[in-house]
Order: structure tokens, then C-alpha cells, then sequence
């Protein structure tokens, strides 16, 4: 099923609400901006708050194919554009000397065409998917790539083209919505964010996080939401090398749920800090007493609101 | 591009249509302010921001808050910035439009308004940069000594073992022409791209195809392939508190070298708080570089705080300056106020996110030098080697380090840990 592009802020929002995303509307008119204005999304934040999930429910929601490009250093032309059916090429090589029925110049065009062309993400996200409506193009974690790349990207994300020398220039006739994520381990070149909206997606706050417990696990029970965002919220003003972000607290939900908990207490706090915190220096130093003393200040502040 | 785009010159006719709307003056005004507070608007962005509030179709503030803040703010330390530019302007335009006017030297400030009240500190201070052209230079006032009439070959042998603490005004000068011509003969590090070579190391098929097709199709020539090498980036921590005083001045000129010699290098400051001047010390000229870190650095030869300093590296820093396998190099004497406290800690973390690690210690000049005071004691066991700098030489031998090809980590330091 697809749907067409939303014309408001609004309607931006209850597309992400469909795919059961909860979004702040600052967020929402961002989005609606690149989707209206055919510009990409450039979206940088901490680890787990929901950046890529963004690309998806698009997808999802506007009945789009996904093409996913997951950077990593030393991603050059050959994995992300386009590669040639070298194995293939060759055969016809050694086929066409066999028959003798080709010259030289012939061959090249031949080999050298779109039948040999293995096309990766960045060519496929030019081109329609089967629907004929161009797709959502995810360029995740453009940090950890390295600056050459990037500085091939920026033909990509302008004019949505790519040059393949021996075919030519490859236009999308319709361009694709690209999101690109960063979790910010190096600073993005300032020309590739000049071309895009930007937005830096920040920890939820209580009553955000509180909604988006709801729609993620909605088998949790009310009150151990309540205590798990009391108790989140709590540990992001702690002095912690990495903050939990919102995929920890749904997975922390996730595994209290699957544990048949229905109240927090410290040992259980204690057996599941995994799934919180991610570093050992920050599990030292939350676990035991910490812990505890955070959860009591968590139940006595719920227990107030009452 | 598409229906939905919008290039520079629909823009423009966007703008001329709009011409005498108060808004799009309005928004243009305000990316001028923007400008002004260090933010790098051009008039490509303003066009956007034109036509990002007419896609949107404006019904509230925040709505048009935010839409501006998706054309305008491009990182996230630029929030600040825009937020309280954006609370100024758009409560009363009139009265930044103004101050601007005051504080543009062409455009004088046409009305006799009451006086404004003040912005806040940050803006204030962005709308009014501080004139900042180094008038005392400190080489100059340094009392003058007698002169050698030529710096002959032993007096440059001599200059190179001297520690830069005995220095006089004119050895520190040559000094500083020596260090200005240190270059680092580039240490390579294997990356994950190819260029074409003539050893047999990997088939490169697309080169070969095209060269096949050169041939005639009949032969088929393999090309080779093989790892293209790049200088790993470089950070530099530097400790200038009192105790390493005098030390400080040639290490800045140490760093300027090193920081307009090879590129990604980051460098910081710390006493008791951590400075970072990599911009600064970009400047070519010396002298304006140097000005500007005296001018950014609150703590000159106060006390040390390492273990705090590093804490904020770590938190703030390390993370997007160590990535993609960067070189470290800490220069400090170790003495700290704080006597080590939870500075083991930290450095075990700076180690864990580094490729290496170096430890830079003037004190080691001493020939009975022992790791004995808490911080070093601290340090120590979490650098992957630790040399001396206290002159021209040992800060040859540091290049020669940072140029040598990389080792086990920890290689360096086993005897001061057996030491310990």
C-alpha cells in the first residue's frame, strides 16, 4: 500500500503515529520540510534514540522500498553504487572470440552495458521501485565512513545523480527521501549539511518516553512504566560515560516484561543493568547501592504524584 | 530535479515575487544576525528558509521555530545560538535590527530608541567580537642578553641539548626557527581503499576488464591492487599549568608546526579545565595563532586538575576526535592538584579509545627520574610509551617516534612498570 506525501505538519505527524512512532512535532516539521521540499533529512543524535527507526516507519507507512546503505570506512564506489559482473563479463569475452562474431568495439559495448551492471544502494535508490514511486533512502551512520566518500556524495544528494564512465550519467527522474543518521564520532563535512534539514534527535522526555513505552510494549503494565521512565529519566542526569537511550528503555521493558515483573525492586534492577548500560564502568558504578537509593527516590516521587 | 525542488533560481523568482513582504525581509535580516553570531548563513540559506516557511505554511511560533531551525542550525552546539538570536529577534525585530545598525560601522544607527536591553551573553558577545590584534607580544618585552655573533655548528649542537628551560631570549628565538622547520615525514597507517599497482598483491578485475578490452579481448592482462596508506589522525593533550611553564611557549610552537603540517590533528589544553584550540592553531602565522589560544585559555599556569580534564575529554571529545584509529599524545609532568584522584580511571578509558597512546614528560629530563608522585603513578600504566621533552632533541626523537612504525601496544613503557 502506499500513500502520497503529507501536505501538513499534521499529517506528517500522524504518518509517523501510524508506524508507531512517537515524534515531538519539532521533529515532525523537519521531516515534512524534506519530504515537501525534496531535500534529505539529516538526523544526528546519541546511539538509540530512534534515528534510523525513522527511515523505516517512512517506508512502512508511505508504502516505499527501503534501500539501506550502512557506511563504514573505506566504503568506496564499488559497494555502494554500482559494481560490474566481472565472472560475467568475461564468459562473454571468452564466448564472443569462440563464435568470432563480434569485433572488438562491439565487445566493449557489450560488456560494458547494463546487463553486466551489478547495481548497489545508491543506484537503486534512483531508480522507481516496482510501484513506479521513488524510494526511502537510508544512508545510516555517515560518521563512520570516511571523508573521500562523502565527498562523492555530495554530486548523489544534490542533483540525485551518479556518473558511471563507461555508460554515463544516471538521473533519477524522480528523486528518492533520503535520511542520513550520525551519532556524531567525527563531524560531517559542512557541505553535505548545507544540503540538507537538519535536526539533532535528543533523549525524550518523561511524558514523550511515557508514550512511547505505550506504543512499543503496550503489554507492560502501567505502573512498571511509570517506575522504568521515572528510574531512565533519573540515570540520564547521572554522571555516566553512555546515557541509556529510548531502544535501551524498550528493551529493558521488553525483558522485565518476558521476566513477569509487574514493580521494580533493586534485585532486579541489578540482574537486568545490562540492558541499560552498556559499559562496565557505568554498571559498576549505577549497580548496588545506586541503584537502590534511585529506585526509592523513583517510588517515593510516583508515590507523591498520587 | 524534481517538482518538489527547489534550486537557486525558482528561489530567486521567489523572492522577487515576494519583494516588500515584511517576512521574507524579516528572515533575511535574521540571517544576517545569524551571520553575524558566527554561524555560517549565506544567501543560499536564506532562500531556504523563504521557502521552507512558505511550505509550511505558518500557523504558530513553534512550528515556524522549527522550520527555520532545520534550514538554519546544521550542528548542535548552533542551537544555542539560534535560539536565543531567534527569541530576540522574533519578539522584536526592530530592536536587533538596530543594534546590528549600532554596530555596523556603514550603517549608523538611524533612530534614538531607548536603550536596548542587553541580549544575552552569548549573542552579545558574538554581535560584538572583541578586538583582538595582538599588540603585546611577549618575545619582544623578554629582556635581551648578550648575542653570539653566528650560530656556528657546535653552537646549534649546543642548542639542541640544551634544555629549553636555560634558555636565553635569542636561544629561545632560534629555537622556536628550528621547531617551525620540524616536519613529520608522514607515518601511514593501511586504509581500506585500493589504488592501482604494479605488484602482485590483489586483482584489480575492473582494471583488468578494461585493459582486456584495450587488447583486444584475446589477452587478458591482470592489474594489480593494493591498500592506499593515510596518516592516522593526531591529538594532542597538553598540560599548562604552572609547573610546566616555561615548557608551554615551545610546546605551542611545537604543536603549530605539527597542527599545519599533516591534516586531522585536534589539539587541547588543559590546567584545570580543557581548552580546545585546534581552530587557533590552524592560523599560519605564529603570532596570531599563539594570541588566540592566550586569548581562549582562562586557566594560563594555574593549578592541574588532569583526572577532571580528561574526564570532560572523554565525555565530550573522545568520541568524535579518536575515531577511525587516531594517534594520542598526552604532554604533561603528571603533578597533579587532585594527587591521581580518579584520574586512573579516566586514563584507562583515553587508552582503551586510542590506537596509541604517548606520554610526553619534561620531568624526565632528570637523570634519577621515578615515577613517585600519584598522578605519574596513575598515568603510567596506561601509555603506550613515555618520552622526554624538554629540547630540540627530544623533540626530534618525539617525531621519530610518531613517525616509526607502530608497535605492540605497551611496548615502550614495560621498564618504567617494572620500575613502578
Amino acid at each position: 500500500m502506499s500513500a502520497p506525501l503529507p501536505e501538513t505538519i499534521e499529517t506528517t505527524l500522524d504518518i509517523l503515529a501510524d508506524g508507531k512512532y512517537v515524534a515531538d512535532r519539532s521533529l515532525a516539521t523537519a521531516l515534512f520540510l524534506a519530504l515537501k521540499l525534496g531535500r534529505p533529512l539529516f538526523l544526528e543524535g546519541e546511539a538509540g534514540v530512534g534515528k534510523t527507526e525513522i527511515a523505516k516507519v517512512l517506508s512502512e507507512t508511505l508504502g516505499r522500498r527501503l534501500i539501506r546503505l550502512q557506511c563504514y570506512e573505506g566504503l568506496d564506489v564499488s559497494s555502494a553504487v554500482y559494481e560490474w559482473n566481472y565472472s560475467r563479463q568475461m564468459i562473454d569475452i571468452r564466448i564472443s572470440e569462440a563464435a568470432g562474431d563480434r569485433d572488438r568495439d562491439q565487445i566493449e559495448n557489450d560488456i560494458f552495458s547494463e546487463q553486466f551492471l551489478i547495481k548497489r544502494p545508491l543506484l537503486q535508490a534512483l531508480e522507481p521501485d516496482d510501484s513506479g514511486l521513488p524510494p526511502v533512502l537510508l544512508i545510516d551512520e555517515l560518521d563512520r565512513t570516511d571523508e573521500p566518500f562523502e565527498a562523492f556524495l555530495l554530486e548523489v544528494l544534490s542533483d540525485f545523480q551518479v556518473t558511471i564512465p563507461e555508460i554515463g550519467t544516471v538521473t533519477a527522474e524522480n528523486p528518492p527521501l533520503v535520511i542520513i543518521t550520525s551519532n556524531r564520532t567525527r563531524e560531517i563535512h559542512d557541505a553535505i549539511k548545507r544540503r540538507c534539514f537538519y535536526y539533532w534527535v535528543d533523549y525524550p522526555d518523561a511524558q514523550r518516553e511515557l508514550e512511547i513505552l505505550a506504543v512499543k510494549v503496550p503489554e507492560a503494565p502501567g505502573e512498571l512504566s511509570d517506575q522504568i521512565v521515572a528510574f531512565v529519566q533519573r540515570l540520564r542526569s547521572k554522571d555516566l560515560f553512555k546515557l541509556p537511550g529510548v531502544a535501551e528503555t524498550i528493551d529493558w521493558t521488553n525483558a522485565l516484561v518476558q521476566l513477569d515483573k509487574i514493580d521494580l525492586d533493586p534485585e532486579t534492577v541489578n540482574d537486568t543493568l545490562g540492558t541499560l548500560l552498556k559499559y562496565q564502568d557505568d554498571i559498576e558504578k549505577i549497580k548496588g547501592s545506586e541503584a537502590a537509593n534511585l529506585l526509592n527516590q523513583v517510588k517515593a516521587d510516583l508515590a507523591a504524584r498520587q | 530535479m524534481s517538482e518538489t525542488g527547489n534550486g537557486a533560481t525558482p528561489g530567486l523568482a521567489l523572492l522577487e515575487q515576494l519583494e516588500g513582504n515584511k517576512l521574507v525581509t524579516n528572515i533575511m535580516h535574521f540571517g544576517r544576525v545569524l551571520r553575524t553570531a558566527g554561524m555560517p548563513v549565506g544567501p543560499g540559506k536564506i532562500l531556504d528558509a523563504v521557502s521552507a516557511v512558505q511550505a509550511v505554511s505558518i500557523t504558530n511560533r513553534r512550528d515556524f521555530y522549527w522550520s527555520l531551525h532545520a534550514v538554519f542550525v546544521n550542528r548542535r552546539d548552533q542551537h544555542e545560538i539560534f535560539d536565543q538570536a531567534f527569541h530576540i529577534f522574533w519578539r522584536d525585530p526592530r530592536l536587533l535590527e538596530r543594534m546590528l545598525g549600532l554596530l555596523m560601522p556603514q550603517a549608523p544607527g538611524e533612530e534614538d530608541g531607548p536603550e536596548p536591553e542587553p541580549p544575552s551573553r552569548r549573542i552579545a558577545e558574538a554581535m560584538n567580537p572583541g578586538n583582538d590584534d595582538g599588540s603585546d607580544d611577549e618575545e619582544e618585552k623578554e629582556p635581551e642578553l648578550e648575542v653570539e655573533a653566528t650560530l656556528t655548528a657546535s653552537a646549534n649542537e649546543l642548542l639542541q641539548k640544551m634544555d629549553f628551560e636555560d634558555m636565553s631570549a635569542d636561544e629561545i628565538a632560534k629555537a622556536k626557527a628550528a621547531i617551525a622547520r620540524m616536519r613529520l615525514t608522514i607515518q601511514n597507517v593501511k586504509t581500506r581503499r585500493f589504488q592501482a599497482t604494479h605488484r602482485n598483491d590483489r586483482i584489480d578485475m575492473r582494471g583488468t576488464l578494461r585493459a582486456a578490452m584495450r587488447s583486444g579481448g584475446s589477452v587478458i592482462p591482470l592489474q594489480y591492487r593494493t591498500r592506499r596508506k593515510r596518516t592516522p589522525p593526531l591529538v594532542i593533550l597538553c598540560d599548562i599549568s604552572g609547573s610546566m611553564g616555561r615548557y608551554t611557549r615551545m610546546l605551542l610552537h611545537f604543536m603549530h608546526a605539527i597542527t599545519n603540517d599533516r591534516d586531522r590533528v585536534s589539539t587541547f589544553l588543559f590546567g584545570t579545565r580543557l581548552t580546545n584550540v585546534t581552530r587557533h592553531l590552524r592560523n599560519k602565522d605564529i603570532d596570531i595563532a599563539l594570541q588566540k589560544c592566550t586569548d581562549s585559555v582562562e586557566d594560563w599556569s594555574g593549578g592541574t586538575r588532569i583526572g577532571d580534564s580528561l574526564k570532560i575529554f572523554n565525555q565530550y571529545w573522545s568520541r568524535r576526535v579518536l575515531g577511525q584509529g587516531a594517534v594520542m599524545l598526552l604532554i604533561s609532568d603528571g603533578l597533579d592538584r587532585d594527587a591521581g584522584r580518579g584520574l586512573a580511571l579516566e586514563m584507562e578509558r583515553l587508552h582503551k579509545s586510542c590506537r596509541r597512546l604517548i606520554w610526553v614528560n619534561p620531568l624526565l629530563r632528570f637523570e634519577g627520574f621515578e615515577p613517585k608522585s600519584q598522578g605519574i603513578r596513575a598515568i603510567l600504566p596506561h601509555v603506550d610509551e613515555f618520552r622526554p621533552v624538554h629540547n630540540l632533541e627530544s623533540l626530534t626523537e618525539l617525531i621519530d617516534a610518531l613517525n616509526s612504525q607502530l608497535v605492540r601496544r605497551k611496548e615502550g613503557i614495560t621498564e618504567w612498570l617494572q620500575a613502578m
